[in-house]
C-alpha cells in the first residue's frame, strides 16, 4: 500500500476528511434547531478563551529553563501588546513584533 | 467590490503568515519527494498548517491511514470549539455556508470573531471573501514553495512569530471588546495547569475542554458584567 502511486493520495484524503469532520461538528449537532441559551452564551464568550489559548500554544516550543530563556519571545509580544494598545494598527503590531523577534533570535 | 477591499485590508497579516508558512510546507514537500499537485491539492483539500506539516515525515515513513487519521484528530481537534461562535452567523449564507464551515482555520476563525465590518457592509459577502482569500494565500505559499522553493534561500527562520503576533493582536483586541476579563483569566489559568501538567504536546484539548466547562459555570458573573455592553 505504501508504495503504491495511491497512497499520498490517501494519505492527504484522510487528512482532510478528518479535519473537515472536526470543523463541522459543532455545525452537524447544532443544525437549524434554534441554539440552547447555554451555546448562545458560549459562542460570545468562548472565542477570548480560545484566543488566549492559542497564544500560549504558539509559545509551546519557548523553553523558559533554558538559554535564552524564551527572552526574545518574551520581549517580542510585549512589543506586539505594547504597540497594538497605543497604535491600534495591527499591521504595524504585527510586522515590527515578527521584525523585532527575527533580529532577536539572531543575536540571543 | 467594497466588501472585497475590506477583505484585503483585513486579511494583509495573514497573507504573509500564510505565504511564508506555505512556502516551508511546500519545500517539505518536495524535499521528500512529492511533487506541486500533491501540495497543491493538500493546500486546497486540508487547509491545516501544522498537521500538513506533520503529515510529511508520516508520509515518507510510509505510515497507516489509521495513525495518519489518529494524529489529525489530536492536532486538529481543537477545530471543534470554532463553529459554537457561528452557527447563527453561518446559517444565513445559502451556498457559501459549507465552505466557510470547511475553510475554519484558526486565523480566518481568529479574524471573523475581531472584524469591525464597516457600516453598509454586506456581512456574508465580505466574511466570505475574507475565508476565501485566507484558503488563495495558503494555495499560493504552498505552490510557490513546492516548484520554487530552491531558488528562495533567504533566511526565514522566525517568520512564523507572526502567527502568535496575529493571535497576540486578536486578543488585545477582544480585551478591548469584552466588559468582563474573566475569560481570558480562565484561558490563563488553564492553560497554565495543564502545560505543568500534561506538557506542551497534550495540553491543547484538555485546556480548552476545561475552558468551556469553567465559563459554563461562570456565566452568572460573566454575563452580569456584561450587561451594560449590549444595550
Amino acid at each position: 500500500m505504501t508504495n503504491s502511486a495511491l497512497y499520498p493520495i490517501a494519505v492527504i484524503a484522510v487528512t482532510a476528511l478528518v479535519t473537515w469532520a472536526l470543523r463541522a461538528f459543532p455545525f452537524l449537532v447544532f443544525g437549524n434547531k434554534p441554539l440552547p441559551d447555554m451555546v448562545h452564551y458560549l459562542g460570545k464568550f468562548l472565542p477570548p478563551a480560545i484566543m488566549t489559548v492559542l497564544v500560549v500554544y504558539c509559545l509551546r516550543e519557548t523553553s523558559f529553563i533554558q538559554y535564552p530563556f524564551g527572552i526574545p519571545e518574551i520581549i517580542a509580544s510585549i512589543l506586539v501588546i505594547v504597540l497594538q494598545l497605543i497604535r491600534k494598527n495591527m499591521y504595524l503590531s504585527i510586522i515590527a513584533g515578527t521584525v523585532c523577534y527575527m533580529i532577536l533570535i539572531r543575536l540571543f | 467590490m467594497r466588501e472585497f477591499k475590506f477583505a484585503i485590508k483585513n486579511t494583509i497579516p495573514i497573507f504573509f503568515t500564510y505565504l511564508f508558512i506555505g512556502i516551508a510546507f511546500g519545500i517539505l514537500m518536495s524535499d521528500a519527494g512529492y511533487g506541486v499537485l500533491m501540495s497543491t491539492a493538500s493546500a486546497l483539500f486540508i487547509f491545516a498548517g501544522s498537521m500538513q506539516i506533520v503529515m510529511v515525515p508520516m508520509m515518507t515513513s510510509g505510515a497507516s491511514l489509521i495513525s495518519i487519521a489518529v494524529m489529525t484528530f489530536f492536532i486538529n481537534a481543537r477545530h471543534l470549539f470554532y463553529g459554537i461562535g457561528f452557527i447563527e452567523q453561518f446559517r444565513t449564507m445559502g451556498w457559501k455556508r459549507p465552505y466557510m464551515i470547511l475553510t475554519l482555520t484558526d486565523e480566518t476563525y481568529s479574524l471573523l470573531c475581531s472584524v469591525q465590518y464597516d457600516p453598509g457592509l454586506d456581512k456574508s459577502r465580505a466574511a466570505f471573501l475574507i475565508a476565501f482569500l485566507d484558503h488563495m494565500y495558503w494555495v499560493f505559499g504552498c505552490f510557490l514553495g513546492s516548484c520554487a522553493g530552491q531558488f528562495l534561500n533567504f533566511d526565514m527562520e522566525g517568520i512564523g512569530f507572526s502567527a502568535t503576533a496575529f493571535f497576540l493582536v486578536v486578543v488585545v483586541n477582544q480585551w478591548r471588546q469584552h466588559c468582563s476579563k474573566l475569560p481570558f483569566g480562565v484561558a490563563i489559568v488553564c492553560s497554565a495547569v495543564f502545560l505543568l501538567l500534561l506538557g506542551r504536546d497534550y495540553f491543547i484539548i484538555p485546556t480548552l475542554i476545561a475552558c468551556l466547562v469553567s465559563l459554563m459555570l461562570l456565566r452568572r458573573p460573566i454575563e452580569a458584567k456584561e450587561v451594560s455592553d449590549d444595550e
